[in-house]
């Protein structure tokens, strides 16, 4: 099987499994409370009135028209209109994701840096004092909630040394404008690459500063059960015989760690990432509610202060579709680099 | 010492159970201390309505947002509330939410994996496909999802966490079931014509049963983890219950205003707790899963 | 000059519970060019011996004491680096199972590639290349095959590109670790014959680890029979064969199954090697030998010459 039919394989199967996630999230918010409509208003309501309502969000309608237009509306990308103002979904969505993106970039790229590293580093001295240490480390980071973290990292740092903003993600009207040549104007939404792009480094600089509390809040918090898989996988791939038998051609140490044990200790290693990330976007929720980080999961959560279901309803699917996405490009990521999996 | 007295038998026990665990080296501490951390919140939890020294939701026992003093050792909220009878009977409702989450997972994961991947062939892969599909999705995200369209109630709270724990219950299960169903002892039994469920009762279950234990303690540490959470982002359960998830919320919009102190030792109440759980089932695990046996 | 030669090899496994000699003052030496079998029941400590040579026993194995000179250079004190060098280009090894012995991710052709640049970085990558397609070529394995992975082989194939890699860089001694004991007969036989012709060709000193009799009796010139990490006999292939010493070994041989003898009863040796944990006093196979008597059970024979070998039991030790 090449890549290329493992991928076509793949996709057909992420296919009913993107269908079952959508009819749960669909089931979960229409069919679950009853009439979101009705429970969307607090008191009692004119019944006039809620028929409008209901009418002007297409949940007059039957229930398994609503759902064939829900997953009609998807392909186009329409994620459902809001409660609250009846305004389309997908342009929050679409407006707020790229904080969330750039946040869980950085977030990962913290949690991939101290997991992997303190993993490795932590089999490499097996049962020594750092050994333990560092397993104690990943235990305390996992069980912290990240907003207590947060919260902690806020108190510490912004507020008692000043060192980090307290929140946000910028300050307001001098945003990262991204590249404009003529007519062409480029901008990713990533204010940390606008800012690059833009070409100044006081941007950068700034937006680093508001993205490093939150990612590093968040990051640190899922290290910690990396620290434990990646310490755990190594261990067992050093044992293996295959490193054994390179120590015994005289291949260099660094070669063996690195190049037999790391290299395949790595592919359990990537599927649990791919798996993390879905745990990212829920930590992403509240790490934006303490940071006020405007992305999408400081709009879900204030989305349910507003008991505006319909927008629920579109946040989450928006973030089922997109864990699937990155699990595909994961498991392609792995077919092309284990060779077992596609031969 | 008398054995006839229970007190003298549980010793009897207890002293051997810690000393075993404690020869067990690094995982078996971590399960003791995991354990007695969890023990202690839980007692304090129980006694609280004994050792709290004001009504915990009664308002105005003592001036609005003071800082811990003698009077007020963990000082007092917005509300003029006693931070430290908040904080001693705050636990109650985790336990409740936790206890209640595992079970739901236990009755309903424990018997859907054994029968799903033992049956193998079409029902396998349909569970499978379900629970696959409910794991890969962000699980804070769906948990709010429910409890958002459930409304606030410890039952709730604990339904949302059990959906989405679930998977995790099942994927262990089958991975056993899967190893044990082909051993060669189980097929002798099939060869003599058990029926299925004995073979899953007798033989199957007892395997699994350490595995599920794991889970079960990991599942406690998220429970907590998961119901603060939910809280924390306004849904879950009704003010007037002590409950550290309201304290943190509180305690965030005070933070600005220099109150360190609602935050803090709520916060630091559920981190012991899941810290607990947490060291537990990482012991349990270690402990079942012997690596490098030489 | 013997080309390897041990002495008094103590090799000792920490655990928490117990101490456990894997390798209890064994002295060896091989001769250039001679192939010694190393014989012994599974846990006799023979694979354990077999990685102290190149130092690469596993934690929490150590070498406690004695030495090990291979060519000179003294094995068990050298520097790290020294016996990385050592390593692949004077000791080739060759591993019981090919099946997770070679990396999985890595193409066979790398493989080879990697160690003729580790050891002669002066070699180009054509020229590394053209050495690996040959060495394959001459293991019977065709050359397009050279960019598949470990997982396309079978297993045979496999371990013939094990010796491929033990032998590319013309090491002098080749240590062979149950070479076939995870192949199947027939390719058991085609694999002992490789052996056997490349020895020839490469003037070869070779050290045989394994189990089976038979697959000594066709290679070695000199066999060494180990017991609970102690050696029980050592002596020429003809003698040990014709005239066995030390009980152990006479067991051994009449446990192989003749094809010849009819209505040969199969016999065994009743008990079981003692746990090393926990090791008996005196000789440490008195409780399985037929011929025991007390002086076994007290004292530990001593490795003496007797005729033409070296044999540690007491029936041959008259002081």
């Amino acid at each position: 099987m090449t890549l290329r039919s493992y991928v076509v394989a793949r996709l057909l199967l992420t296919i009913p499994m993107v269908m079952l996630l959508l009819t749960l999230v669909f089931l979960v918010v229409r069919v679950l409370p009853g009439d979101p409509a009705s429970l969307h208003f607090e008191k009692q309501v004119d019944p006039q009135m809620l028929m409008e309502f209901k009418r002007m969000l297409g949940l007059d309608k039957p229930i398994e028209v609503q759902y064939l237009d829900y997953l009609a509306g998807l392909l186009k990308g329409d994620f459902g209109k809001s409660m609250q103002d009846f305004s389309p979904v997908s342009q929050q969505i679409f407006s707020a994701f790229p904080a969330t993106l750039e946040l869980a970039i950085f977030s990962m790229i913290i949690m991939i840096l101290v997991g992997v590293v303190l993993g490795a580093q932590a089999s490499r001295s097996y049962n020594s004092l750092q050994d333990h240490s560092i397993r104690v480390f990943g235990i305390a980071a996992y069980a912290i909630p990240v907003f207590f973290l947060g919260e902690v990292m806020i108190m510490v740092f912004a507020i008692y040394f000043h060192l980090f903003p307290a929140g946000d993600r910028f300050y307001a009207g001098v945003t990262p404008m991204g590249l404009t040549l003529g007519d062409l104007h480029l901008e990713t939404g990533l204010y940390t690459v606008d800012s690059i792009l833009e070409g100044n480094p006081s941007k950068l600089v700034m937006s680093l500063r508001y993205l490093f509390l939150p990612s590093l809040t968040l990051g640190t918090v899922l290290s910690g059960i990396f620290i434990r898989l990646t310490r755990a996988n190594m261990l067992e791939t050093l044992q293996l015989d295959f490193v054994t038998a390179a120590r015994a051609r005289g291949l260099r140490e660094r070669t063996v760690v690195y190049g037999y044990a790391l290299r395949n200790a790595l592919l359990p290693i990537l599927t649990m990432m791919g798996l993390r990330f879905a745990a990212l976007l829920g930590g992403a929720v509240l790490t934006e509610t303490i940071f006020s980080w405007p992305g999408l999961g400081r709009y879900l959560v204030d989305r349910i202060s507003f008991r505006d279901y319909t927008a629920i309803q579109g946040v989450v699917v928006f973030f089922g579709l997109l864990v699937a996405m990155v699990s595909l490009a994961v498991d392609t990521l792995y077919a092309y680099l284990d060779p077992r999996i596609r031969y | 010492m008398s054995s006839e007295k229970p007190q003298g038998r549980i010793l009897i026990w207890f002293l051997p159970a810690l000393t075993g665990l404690v020869r067990r080296g690094l995982a078996g501490w971590a399960i003791l201390i995991g354990s007695a951390i969890v023990a202690v919140v839980g007692v304090i939890t129980v006694v609280s309505p004994w050792i709290s020294p004001y009504d915990p939701i009664a308002i105005n026992v003592g001036p609005i947002l003071s800082p811990p003093s003698f009077e007020f050792p963990l000082g007092t909220n917005h509300l003029g509330q006693d931070m430290l009878s908040r904080v001693y009977s705050g636990g109650a409702i985790m336990f409740q939410v936790a206890i209640l989450s595992v079970i739901v997972c236990l009755v309903v994961g424990v018997p859907v994996g054994l029968y799903a991947s033992y049956a193998g062939g079409h029902i396998d892969q349909l569970a499978s496909f379900v629970m696959d599909s409910i794991y890969a999705f962000p699980g804070l995200v769906l948990a709010i999802a429910i409890a958002a369209m459930l409304g606030p109630g410890v039952v709730n709270m604990a339904l949302s966490i059990a959906v989405v724990y679930v998977p995790s219950y099942f994927r262990i299960i089958r991975s056993q079931v899967l190893t044990i169903k082909e051993l060669p002892y189980v097929e002798a039994a099939r060869m003599m014509g058990a029926k299925g469920s004995a073979i899953l009762l007798s033989y199957i279950l007892p395997n699994v049963i350490a595995s599920i234990a794991a889970i079960a303690t990991i599942n406690f540490a998220d429970a907590v983890l998961t119901a603060a959470g939910l809280t924390f982002v306004g849904l879950g359960l009704p003010v007037s219950t002590p409950n550290w998830g309201w304290d943190l919320t509180y305690g965030r919009q005070l933070l600005t205003s220099g109150a360190w102190w609602v935050i803090t030792f709520p916060g630091l109440m559920v981190v012991l707790l899941a810290l607990g759980f947490t060291l537990m089932g990482e012991g349990l695990s270690e402990l079942l899963n012997p690596r490098l046996q030489k | 000059m013997p080309l390897l030669d041990i002495q008094s090899l103590v090799v000792e496994y920490r655990t928490p519970k117990a101490n456990v000699k894997a390798v209890d003052r064994v002295s060896l030496s091989v001769e250039k060019g001679h192939t010694l079998g190393l014989v012994g029941e599974s846990g006799c400590g023979k694979s354990t011996l077999g990685l102290s040579i190149v130092r690469l026993v596993p934690p929490p194995g150590r070498i406690v004491s004695g030495q090990i000179t291979l060519d000179g250079i003294n094995v068990v004190r050298c520097s790290n680096e020294k016996i990385r060098r050592v390593r692949g280009k004077r000791v080739g090894y060759i591993f019981q199972d090919p099946m997770t012995s070679l990396n999985p991710v890595k193409k066979i052709r790398d493989h080879f590639v990697e160690m003729i640049n580790t050891h002669e970085p002066g070699v180009s990558r054509e020229d590394a290349l053209k050495r690996a397609s040959d060495m394959l070529q001459n293991l019977g394995i065709l050359p397009e095959r050279i960019d598949d992975f470990p997982h396309q082989f079978s297993g045979g194939m496999r371990q013939r590109v094990m010796i491929g890699l033990a032998l590319a860089l013309n090491p002098d001694l080749l240590i062979a670790d149950e070479p076939t004991t995870s192949l199947d007969v027939i390719v058991e036989a085609q694999i002992i014959e490789l052996l056997k012709h490349l020895k020839e060709a490469l003037d070869l000193t070779l050290v045989l680890i394994t189990h089976n009799i038979g697959i000594v009796a066709e290679t070695a010139d000199r066999v060494a029979v180990m017991y609970a990490g102690r050696i029980a006999e050592l002596g020429e292939i003809g003698d040990l064969f014709e005239k066995p010493m030390h009980p152990y070994t006479k067991a051994l041989l009449n446990s192989v199954p003749n094809i010849t003898k009819k209505d040969q009863i199969l016999s065994w040796i009743p008990g079981a090697p003692p746990d090393l944990a926990d090791v008996p006093p005196g000789c440490l196979y008195h409780p399985r030998c037929p011929f025991v008597f007390d002086r076994c059970k007290n004292e530990g024979p001593q490795l003496l010459k007797h005729d033409n070998s070296m044999v540690a039991c007491h029936l041959y030790d008259k002081r």
